[in-house]
């Protein structure tokens, strides 16, 4: 018998006031702290790195590795950057993880700025986010007050400033590149690579930008050891980590477990799709992940599982859309995003996703054009590739999976407004008679 | 080529209104906005927070905020306005007292944030990126907020107001507009756009502690947990320390408890009482021993569930 769930970063979600630092050290926090000031910086980050932690931004790329590219010949001073700008249409982890655990992540910086030797940290937040960003900037001052930053902390000689730092609306911004554009005070928009941010980020610095919950699973590691951490998870996607169900299931939230369980445990843990409906797709990662459907119901979610299924574990946010939900009328928010959140620089994603939208609008409208669905795909394909991040390719991937799955949904946006295809209504949270939805 | 009509790519989108040159930045300002650039190790870092003290105080970047700020950070008025317009949470035309956005990506617009838009447009006589004639609301079509698990989402001086419904939306306009209290549903009573955005420049309001831990949806997985007995972590808080009526003490962890751990943790796990249990957990705090508070773990940690236990799938859905 296993635990389907391993409340780690959540366990103390629910706990009075537990975003206080009383709290967190009458639960054992700081612990990880503590036996990582014992250890050389080194140590550190190759206990990180034995623990084999990847990021739970997206990318997924191993931790510790991302810590040793940090040069430390390198005589400007090194960064660590947090991002915690979480913007990805169905994340929704670290908003509530700061809110209601501040210090894990304030535990988690300290230990990882140790290790590569970085005496100034940044915690980027997004703007539109105001409860979150006082709990983390107060639990700051408390991490202060009680030696836990500043100078010679825990006196072992270890120096460290934490900045909290809000932004101003922009998904773009949660691109490491575009992030550190945006903390030195510029326009979002992401940076070349090479140099990467390691060699040359904040200020030309080396710099290491990690997500809130990569940085806020380094405590647990160093307090129970990387052979507990490797214990969970699979095989090469060790851990646990917190899957953000939302949309048509019955009970939406933040589930913890090991990497590797299936959808269909993860929903049937969360009480199953709404009673009397039945899945249509899912994304997997965030809506920049290709979609899936009723028939991936047993996909392993990890890094390699969802590869296999040609998606990806993303941010691990499933948004979750039942019979009821109009997939063209879906994309089309979808791609209104990335279109309203392209930073413009770069051509094909800019003026790509204006195209994708005006054909998506005509679809939904049942006044598409004959070849509209092909010319989607086409202008998708012009996109792809072609820029210098990945959110074109976001862009992109729910709409060419979209089509893929519901081609003939697309097909029937020729002649049938997508909103008497499925009525709205019916989709929605609260009661019919209450939304008055317009055709 | 095409056949359709121009459309500005930023339909609200132009340069800094010249035309309203009014401004109520004074000397306590610019001496806030010099220490905001002190906190950083380069201070044109300072900007966008600088810039949100900008809008708290004048309603939106005015044009003083872009020549003052362009004054105190060493670079032109061309590079503050680049980047105030970049932005979307930067106005240009004064936002409301109160800034109410409706989230009408995917899954909010889906679950019932289209109707919810139309409805809180109907109520306040405006369309979205408006703002009311007595400067009391304005609204927002906004993106994704990351509170997916709680949509549709409305977002009021950027606080969360949860699973929002059109009656509840006209109920919160009718209780600002009278001046009645109203809470965020996890945080503190809303005030204004303005205070909101001066803890954004980074001006401590004192409401850090105001609302719950944690909203509901973000403890579904941890009530799960501990209905079955299900933990992550062999230290000393199991989850059924979690507040949650939900959650019934479990008997005792079938899984070994690691040596070092102090017994004082097992034993109070299975306090029943729903109310806070820290008092009791307040021992196993790892206090001065810096040498090695860390368990190591013994055999039976929680284990992963690989590829094996997709055997219990319970009813699919």
């Amino acid at each position: 018998m296993t635990d389907q769930l391993t409340p780690v970063l959540t366990r103390n979600w629910g706990t009075e006031r537990s975003w206080m630092i009383d709290s967190y050290l009458n639960q054992g926090g700081y612990a990880g702290l503590k036996r990582a000031l014992t250890l050389t910086p080194e140590a550190v980050m190759n206990e990180v790195k034995d623990a084999q932690l990847r990021g739970r931004g997206g990318a997924g790329f191993p931790t510790g590795l991302k810590w040793s590219f940090v040069p430390q010949d390198n005589p400007n001073p090194k960064y660590l950057v947090v991002n915690g700008d979480e913007s990805e249409p169905g994340t929704c982890k670290d908003i509530p993880l700061m809110m209601a655990s501040p210090h894990t992540l304030i535990e988690g910086v300290i230990i990882s700025a140790y290790a590569i030797k970085a005496h100034t940290a940044f915690i980027y937040i997004r703007g539109e986010v105001v409860h979150p960003i006082r709990r983390v900037r107060q639990a700051v001052t408390e991490a202060y007050a009680n030696g836990l930053l500043g100078t010679n902390i825990l006196g072992s000689g270890y120096d460290l400033d934490i900045i909290v730092h809000s932004g101003a609306g922009a998904y773009i911004c949660g691109e490491e590149t575009a992030l550190l554009n945006s903390l030195e005070g510029r326009r979002g928009q992401p940076r070349l690579r090479p140099p990467f941010p390691a060699v040359a980020g904040l200020y030309a610095s080396p710099t290491v930008i990690n997500n809130v919950e990569s940085i806020a699973s380094v405590p647990s590691i160093l307090a129970y050891g990387k052979d507990w951490f490797t214990a969970m998870g699979s095989e090469k996607s060790k851990g646990f980590t917190i899957y953000s169900l939302s949309g048509h299931v019955h009970h939406p939230g933040q589930y913890e477990a090991p990497l590797g369980i299936t959808m269909r445990d993860l929903l049937a843990l969360a009480g199953g799709i709404r009673p009397g409906h039945e899945l249509k797709f899912f994304t997997p990662g965030g809506s920049s992940t290709p979609i899936l459907t009723a028939d991936d119901l047993d996909v392993v979610l990890d890094y390699e599982g969802l590869a296999a299924k040609g998606t990806m574990l993303g941010t691990k946010a499933m948004q979750v859309f039942d019979e009821t939900v109009s997939v063209v009328r879906t994309t089309k928010r979808w791609v209104e995003f990335y279109k309203h959140e392209s930073c413009g620089k770069c051509t094909p994603c800019r003026e790509g996703t204006w195209w994708l939208v005006q054909i998506l609008d005509r679809l939904e409208k049942g006044q598409g054009h004959p070849g509209d669905v092909d010319a989607l795909l086409t202008v998708c394909s012009t996109i792809s590739g072609k820029s210098f991040c990945t959110l074109a390719e976001g862009a992109v991937a729910c709409v060419t999976s979209a089509v893929q799955h519901f081609r003939s949904e697309f097909e029937a946006g020729l002649t049938t407004p997508a909103w008497e295809l499925l009525p709205y209504g019916a989709s929605s949270a609260f009661a019919q008679a209450d939304s008055e939805v317009a055709a | 080529m095409s056949d359709h009509e121009f459309e500005s790519f930023f339909p609200q989108s132009g340069s800094i209104d010249m035309q309203d040159q009014s401004s109520a930045i004074d000397q306590g300002v610019i001496d806030q906005l010099t220490a905001i650039a002190a906190r950083y190790p380069q201070k044109r870092s300072a900007l966008m927070p600088m810039l949100h003290l900008i809008q708290a105080v004048d309603g939106r970047v005015s044009p003083r905020g872009i020549a003052v700020c362009a004054d105190l950070l060493d670079i032109s008025e061309a590079q503050v306005s680049g980047v105030a317009t970049f932005y979307t949470m930067y106005r240009r035309r004064p936002a409301g007292k109160h800034h109410i956005g409706v989230c009408t990506t995917a899954l909010c617009a889906v679950m019932g944030g289209d109707a919810l838009l139309e409805r809180v447009e109907q109520k306040l006589g405006i369309s979205a990126e408006q703002t009311t004639a007595d400067g009391l609301f304005s609204l927002e079509r906004i993106e994704c907020n990351a509170a997916c698990d709680f949509a549709p989402i409305m977002m009021v001086n950027w606080e969360f107001m949860d699973n929002m419904t059109p009656a509840k939306a006209e109920q919160l306009i009718d209780d600002l507009t009278a001046g009645r209290p109203v809470a965020s549903t996890r945080g503190p009573q809303l005030t204004s756009w303005a205070d909101s955005e001066r803890v954004l420049a980074g001006f401590d309001d004192g409401q850090a502690n105001a609302g719950p831990s944690a909203g509901p949806a973000s403890l579904a997985g941890v009530q799960v947990a501990a209905q079955h007995g299900w933990t992550g972590v062999p230290g000393p808080i199991s989850p059924t320390d979690i507040e949650s009526a939900a959650a019934k003490p479990k008997a005792a962890t079938p899984k070994a408890q690691p040596d070092s751990a102090p017994p004082k943790a097992a034993a109070a796990k299975p306090a029943p009482q729903p109310a806070s249990v820290e008092a009791q957990q307040a021992t196993p705090e790892p206090k001065a021993e810096v040498a090695q508070p860390t368990p190591e773990p013994t055999t039976a940690v929680p284990k992963a569930r690989s590829a094996k236990s997709a055997k219990t799938p319970k009813e699919a859905k």
